[in-house]
């Protein structure tokens, strides 16, 4: 991340809260100071249609979007959308991806096939890739809609700033929900941290493929 | 949405470019605002009716939320109203003779292109309109200048007496950026003025009118000259300049931030002038708008020399990776072409498309199973979620174009018909809230000229694409407060269709909705099914207990998947050769039971009876265990 502009790419499918962390993401860039935009095609998004968010932050952000080939970090809420956006990466990006599913109707139908290894596929197109089971975890918190707390505490060591500040900015967003959301949403990001740092220490030797 | 303190002056923002030009609203003192919704534009009025002292509502359609605005401002009131690109067309009629009047208070369109298509029948460029009704143009870059422009539009239209069009795209109305706020100023209406020769637009004063217009126009045009909305960013790289608008202005800088730019944030009437000065200081000028040629056209009728859309896509956004290549070539420099790049860095890796869906649960789920099911139909459709019903896998919707068009085109499909369709059975398929928008008329000519057509009026009490707003068939305004309920059975009723045609339908029950369409189609005469479940995003609707699948009893029919529902899921698929010597293909199903909220749908179409709900199994699991 040597330019001044910082691009995070954020995706996944309608309705698992991507917008939502985007948007804490661009608060806890703003908080240090930096200028901010964010984008999205949000029309149809709560039909479970895909949903890529861009985020660019710096000293001053021109155009709000990512150009492909430029995002420093993809950070991807289901896989084969992590494989969908991967063409947007900079040759030395970051994926940080939800291994979970979640398969369309029209696979469903038989009419397309859901990719084998989405993550397989990544690391042989030069991708650098940490994934980890973000659905999994978030059930075993108790609560499927944790995802996307997890999935920003994944991204938390890998900003140009301090996790703490991004955790803060995902706790005061459940400020008025009660000491317990906060705690859970806490335990989430925790969650996330750790599954991330996991993935990088296993998954490290995989990332030697250089674009 | 009940009212909230707003956020004080001078305080920094993330706000979206619907956001801030609502917050611009708020504070130039406007008394009106009226909408109708519609993507990209829609959050505007949801947020406006968030501010306090002033009166905002979610109209029927766009032209009457014109015509409202029009209204105030008329009373001296500053108003405003916001639409999306097709909005405009339906509203134009009044745009087209309130350019004669003018107005008395400030009135601002702001009317949102959806450039690039991502929620839209198609991307028409609406700056068009602004030639057509000689009014001014205004285009913001971002959300600090839809925020600046906001005011600096009712100041222009008080000042020259106009409505303004404040231009935004998908990529203005729905980023995010930071914007400094102001105090809101109080205006007071002057109070309305009889004078019939300005407000009554009969033939005769409307001649006199005329001549005022075209003054106006010229007086914008030496406006457009001097406003520091039109300016000049000198760069060092002389070899090529650009002319820009809109969204585009920000792509140029970061592609190219050493090029000289002159930005037109009023952009008609273009300053002449202005750009002959500008295109004379650059080696080749470049004209770059989004999307179609209007600056361009204007500009090479004055004799200035410029490039456009030769090198210039007319179609989607002008972002940085589609300029870089186009201006790469006419600077001779070498350009990599994308399919020449390293695969590795560039192409895409291929991935099934994922289409949005309708909902789990969706009450439209059951009418589009059953119109799958039906033959010989053909099945004109209308805009909103129903429309999904083209896809998979229903591919029960035959024909869309604009709001409310179901009703005529399939008047016409009848009255058209040929040979070969005889027997064809025409239905028409249209939502609560675009049937009030603009379906009541065409059901009415259905009926007077005796068309033989069944009208599904699929009422979900909700406008639910554009995110579950009200309207007249809901029950509340756009505060969430009481508002009278209009009772569809009794419009169709009035409009002349018989009551014995009239038939108000639960669309989770399949046998009786089937029954009812088959029936329907059969009598040639105009009928009317109105569906009567909420959408699943409303909270009118309430959620019964999920379902789940018996592993051992599916057979693997895949009846359950007819429905569409996204909550079942293929856990395994094989086929099978019958005794006729067909092969069929078999899909075994599980319900992802922490979405499913028990609508039933699927239950019954499955042969086997092996969808139960979901506690009934973990009840019987638990007594096995002891």
């Amino acid at each position: 991340m040597s330019n001044e502009i910082t691009n995070i790419l954020v995706v996944g499918v309608g309705g698992q809260g991507v917008m939502t962390a985007t948007e804490i993401l661009a608060e806890a860039a703003i908080a240090l100071g930096h200028d901010v935009k964010k984008t999205e095609v949000a029309g149809m998004a709560q039909r479970g249609g895909v949903v890529s968010s861009h985020l660019r932050f710096g000293p001053k952000v021109l155009s709000p979007q990512i150009a492909p080939g430029t995002a420093d970090v993809l950070l991807a809420f289901e896989a084969a959308e992590g494989m969908r956006w991967r063409h947007m990466m900079r040759p030395d990006a970051l994926a940080l991806i939800n291994t979970g599913n979640l398969t369309p109707p029209v696979v469903e139908l038989g009419l397309f096939e859901y990719p084998a290894d989405p993550i397989g596929e990544m690391r042989a197109s030069g991708a650098r890739v940490y994934s980890f089971d973000a659905s999994a975890i978030a059930n075993e918190l108790g609560n499927i809609r944790l995802g996307n707390t997890i999935m920003l505490g994944a991204i938390a060591d890998h900003l140009t700033f301090s996790p703490e500040i991004l955790e803060e900015c995902v706790l005061k967003r459940f400020a008025r929900k009660g000491e317990k959301v906060i705690e859970m949403n806490r335990q989430a990001f925790a969650a996330g941290r750790a599954a991330a740092a996991e993935a990088a220490k296993t998954q490290g030797a995989a990332e030697a493929v250089p674009a | 949405m009940a009212a909230v303190m707003p956020a004080p002056a001078q305080s920094r923002l993330l706000m979206s470019g619907n956001e801030a030009v609502s917050r611009a609203v708020w504070e130039s003192g406007v008394k009106v605002a009226a909408a109708y919704p519609g993507t990209p534009a829609t959050e505007m009025l949801e947020v406006i009716s968030t501010y306090p002292d002033l009166y905002a509502e979610w109209a029927v359609n766009e032209k009457t939320s014109l015509e409202i605005a029009f209204g105030a401002a008329m009373a001296g009131s500053r108003a405003f109203c916001a639409m999306k690109h097709v909005g405009l067309n339906v509203a134009s009629d009044a745009l087209m003779t309130l350019t004669l009047t003018g107005v008395a208070g400030g009135l601002v369109i702001a009317v949102a292109d959806d450039v690039g298509l991502s929620s839209s029948q198609n991307e028409q460029d609406s700056r068009f309109w602004g030639r057509f009704a000689h009014v001014p143009i205004m285009e913001p870059a971002d959300s600090q200048e839809a925020y600046e422009q906001t005011k600096l539009a009712f100041e222009l239209s008080e000042r020259f007496q106009t409505v303004v069009i404040l231009r935004m795209t998908t990529r203005i109305c729905h980023v995010k950026g930071l914007v400094t706020v102001g105090e809101r100023v109080p205006h007071v209406a002057a109070g309305f003025k009889k004078e019939p020769a300005r407000w009554v637009m009969v033939p005769g004063a409307a001649q006199k009118r005329i001549p005022l217009m075209f003054q106006r126009e010229a007086d914008l045009r030496a406006e457009a000259e001097v406003t520091p909305l039109n300016f000049v960013d000198a760069g060092s790289d002389k070899r090529v300049g650009f002319v820009t608008s809109g969204p585009a202005y920000m792509h140029i800088k970061e592609a190219y931030p050493d090029a000289p730019v002159l930005k037109l944030g009023l952009s008609y009437p273009a300053p002449f002038e202005k750009i002959r000065a500008f295109a004379a200081t650059v080696e080749q000028c470049v004209v770059v708008e989004e999307v179609e040629p209007l600056l361009e056209t204007e500009i090479k009728a004055q004799g200035i020399k410029v490039i456009g859309k030769e090198i210039l896509p007319r179609q989607g956004e002008l972002a940085p990776h589609v300029l870089k290549p186009a201006i790469g070539r006419l600077l001779g420099e070498e350009v990599v072409e994308p399919a020449k790049k390293p695969v590795r860095a560039a192409a895409p890796l291929p991935v099934f498309p994922r289409p949005p869906t309708m909902c789990v649960a969706c009450p439209h789920l059951g009418v589009y199973y059953t119109l799958a099911q039906l033959r010989n139909i053909t099945i004109s459709g209308d805009i909103g979620c129903y429309t999904l019903g083209f896809g998979h896998p229903w591919n029960a919707l035959d024909a869309c174009i604009s709001m409310g068009a179901s009703m005529g085109m399939a008047l016409g499909l009848d009255k058209g018909r040929g040979e070969a369709d005889k027997d064809k059975k025409i239905v028409a398929v249209i939502g609560d809230s675009t049937f009030m928008h603009m379906g009541m008329q065409g059901l009415l000519d259905i009926v007077y000229n005796k068309g033989n057509v069944t009208v599904l009026l699929l009422d979900n009490r909700a406008v639910g694409m554009t995110g579950g707003q009200d309207n007249p068939g809901t029950g509340r305004d756009i505060h969430g407060n009481e508002a009278p309920r209009v009772d569809f059975a009794a419009i169709v009723k009035a409009l002349g269709v018989r009551e014995e045609r009239v038939h108000v339908v639960n669309p989770y029950e399949l046998p009786t909705l089937f029954k009812t369409v088959r029936e329907e189609t059969k009598i040639p005469e105009p009928s009317v099914i109105i569906t009567n479940q909420p959408c699943v995003l409303v909270d009118h609707y309430h959620g019964l207990k999920p379902f789940t699948v018996i592993d051992d009893k599916c057979t693997g029919c895949g009846n359950c998947l007819d429905t569409g529902c996204p909550a079942i899921h293929v856990t395994k698929r094989d086929s099978v050769v019958k005794p006729s010597g067909k092969t069929v293909d078999l899909a075994w199903v599980r319900i992802e039971s922490s979405v499913c909220t028990g609508c039933g749908l699927c239950v019954q179409p499955c042969a086997p009876d092996a969808i139960v709900h979901a506690d009934k199994v973990i009840q019987i699991k638990a007594l096995q265990r002891h």
